[in-house]
């Protein structure tokens, strides 16, 4: 569908055709939302209040898949793989090396990086089945390396304890508080999404997903670029292990598993594949199942009595059936039905769709 | 390079699927500006030829590839474009899920400096640079005058259109040799009118050297200065266009129909 703008307006320059934000009063939605947002904790109770910032870290994990899959067309298992290599360099940092944790945040997130880089190694030979394989390599080895690897520094099966964030005097050890850090980091990882999915990066991503061969016949170099889309992937992961480390206070090899990075796989899918908006849809979606899952769990048990126990195998079913329904409904996800419902109100009162 | 230069220079080509020969010691030149038709029966090798120009597939040992002076069989296949090569294809390979827009903005890639930071931050270099090769392409979109679909995205348009469209994702390489599998294709009489009428507005303007491939020999006849004939693989014939109409090689390739 060709982009629908309300009748009557049209763009002088090419700066301000490619403009996102369109008018005033969208801006005004845009601040009044993000203000609303960090506002949270004054009018939510501590529970909303961690809900939102559990969101808050899947989105930005999410956001590093967008790029990847989503833009580039590479399909990784290993990015809960990537989000405990950002969590661990972050927690030994600050524990060891006595870093600030505005100076570990970043540097986690980029050693997260390297390390993904590493991992995306494979995508230079393989494709699809076989790339999948190869990234499921790093959840299988990353944490095996942390329980067996430097046991007087990473502790083995045990773990490491993370203290809290602390940002010139000021500690972030409560939900309220936490909240702030999550959400500025994740406005900066959705613009910095968003500028790649626009720019020269973005288009040389689309177009190895799209077509590989045209991409090369068109200089694009697919072995520096998808090895940029696994190092930026990883990036977002890193930064998303950090805040989860650092609000979970502990880390260990089972901290990020398998089911975490299938589910992120998920979340984009459910999200939207290529959109911007497609990790915060998603996320906010399987979030709230997840919160789901554990509200009804209770009474579930009740009623199956076979289940009891069970509140946490709800949460595989949940996200199992709403994938499928995806799938099968609407594969391309919340954010293709987000394109519609705003296509059809600006054609009000015309809209049959 | 002057007019009449050797552009494109393809000496003792042979390619070898398994058992199959699908090239057999295939040489040719294209002059600078000039417009050269690749004509010759299904499966006489004429795609096989420019993968192995686009470095898709290598060619026996023996074979040498010249553009304007570079040897292309040792150059690596992302770098071909960037010494001033473009190709569209028989069968299409567009990026369908962008628009028309950002199909030729993606062609942009090897003119644009902007870094991995650059495009991150989007501030200064990455967004002056894209609003100053949005204006190439908007060029590129009136010649091709494809207005109307600058914004639809390519996997939903018509056959005709995105064949136009991979044209003008290859023009925004500003090429100076631009390879055509087959444009025409699956067009109408109208539609491959129009496609006459770009290719030759392209080579006026751009005075870019033109290797094509085409069935419709009317077309072929009308358009090309130089006419080159592969028959399984074999060169055949290399001429003007009258001089190819009366030779007897060519009519008992086409045995059975009209050249
Ligand atoms: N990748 C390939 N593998 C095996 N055989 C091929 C391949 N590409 C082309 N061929 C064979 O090479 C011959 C020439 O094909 P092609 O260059 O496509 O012909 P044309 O473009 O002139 O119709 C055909 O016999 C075709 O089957
Ligand atoms: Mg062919």
């Amino acid at each position: 569908m060709a982009v629908l703008r309300p009748a009557g307006e049209f763009d002088s320059t090419y700066a301000r055709d490619m403009a996102t934000v369109r008018r005033p009063w969208q801006w005004l939605l845009l601040l009044g939302f993000i203000a609303a947002l960090y506002l949270l904790p004054l009018y939510a109770n501590q529970s909303t209040v961690a809900l939102v910032n559990r969101i808050g870290i899947s989105i930005i994990a999410a956001q590093g898949l967008f790029v990847l899959t989503g833009l580039t067309g590479q399909i990784s298992l290993g990015q809960a793989a990537f989000m405990m290599t950002g969590g661990y360099i972050s927690a030994l940092l600050v524990t060891r090396a006595g870093a600030p944790f505005l100076v570990a945040l970043p540097l986690a997130a980029l050693g997260a990086g390297v390390i993904g880089l590493v991992f995306g190694l494979p995508s230079l030979r393989v494709k699809g089945f076989y790339l999948v394989m190869a990234t499921l390599a790093a959840q299988f080895i990353l944490p095996w390396f942390t329980r067996h690897a430097f046991p007087e520094l990473l502790n083995g099966a045990q773990g490491i304890v993370v203290p809290p964030p602390e940002i010139f005097g000021v500690k972030f050890n409560q939900p309220g508080t936490y909240l702030y850090l999550t959400l500025s980091v994740l406005i900066i990882s959705t613009i910095v999404a968003y500028n790649i999915s626009r720019s020269r990066l973005g288009r040389a991503f689309v177009s190895i997903r799209d077509n590989d061969l045209a991409a090369e016949l068109l200089g694009v170099n697919l072995f520096q670029y998808k090895l940029q889309a696994f190092f930026l992937a990883s990036v977002f992961a890193g930064a998303a292990g950090v805040l989860a480390a650092h609000n979970l206070r502990h880390i260990n090899s089972e901290t990020f598993n398998l089911s975490d990075s299938i589910f992120l796989l998920g979340m984009i899918i459910v999200g939207g594949l290529g959109s911007i908006l497609g990790p915060i849809f998603g996320a906010i979606l399987i979030e709230l199942l997840t919160e789901a899952a554990t509200l009804f769990g209770p009474f579930l048990v009740v009623l199956f009595p076979a289940a009891a126990g069970g509140q946490q195998a709800l949460r595989p079913l949940f996200f199992g059936v709403t994938l499928m329904l995806f799938l099968i409904f609407e594969p391309r996800g919340l954010a293709h039905r987000w394109r519609l419902w705003k296509a059809a109100w600006r054609l009000r009162p015309f809209s049959h769709l | 390079m002057n007019p009449g230069d050797i552009h494109l220079s393809v000496q003792n080509v042979s390619l070898r699927f398994g058992g199959a020969q699908a090239l057999k010691g295939v040489s040719f030149d294209a002059q600078s500006g000039e417009i050269v038709a690749l004509i010759g029966p299904n499966g006489a090798g004429k795609t096989s030829l420019l993968n192995c120009l686009n470095r898709f597939y290598q060619p026996d040992a023996g074979a040498r590839i010249l553009f304007e002076g570079h040897d292309l069989l040792r150059t690596p296949a992302h770098r071909i474009p960037r010494l001033g090569i473009a190709r569209t294809f028989q069968n299409l390979a567009l990026y369908t899920g962008l628009t028309t827009l950002d199909n030729l903005l993606a062609a942009r890639h090897i003119h644009m400096r902007s870094g991995l930071l650059d495009c991150v931050l989007y501030w200064g270099r990455a967004h002056r640079e894209d609003i100053v090769h949005r204006q190439v392409v908007e060029d590129i979109i009136d010649l091709l005058e494809m207005e109307h679909i600058r914004k639809a995205v390519v996997g939903a348009l018509p056959h005709g259109l995105r064949k136009r469209v991979e044209l003008g994702r290859a023009l925004a390489l500003e090429p100076r040799l631009l390879l055509l599998d087959e444009p025409m294709t699956g067009m109408n009489q109208e539609e491959k009118e129009d496609m006459a009428r770009f290719i030759l507005d392209i080579h006026e303007r751009y005075k870019t050297t033109i290797l094509l491939i085409e069935h419709d020999m009317g077309l072929v006849m009308d358009i090309a200065q130089r006419v080159v004939v592969l028959d399984f693989g074999v060169k055949i014939a290399d001429g003007t266009p009258a001089e190819i109409r009366d030779n007897p090689a060519v009519i008992q390739a086409y045995l059975g129909t009209t050249v």
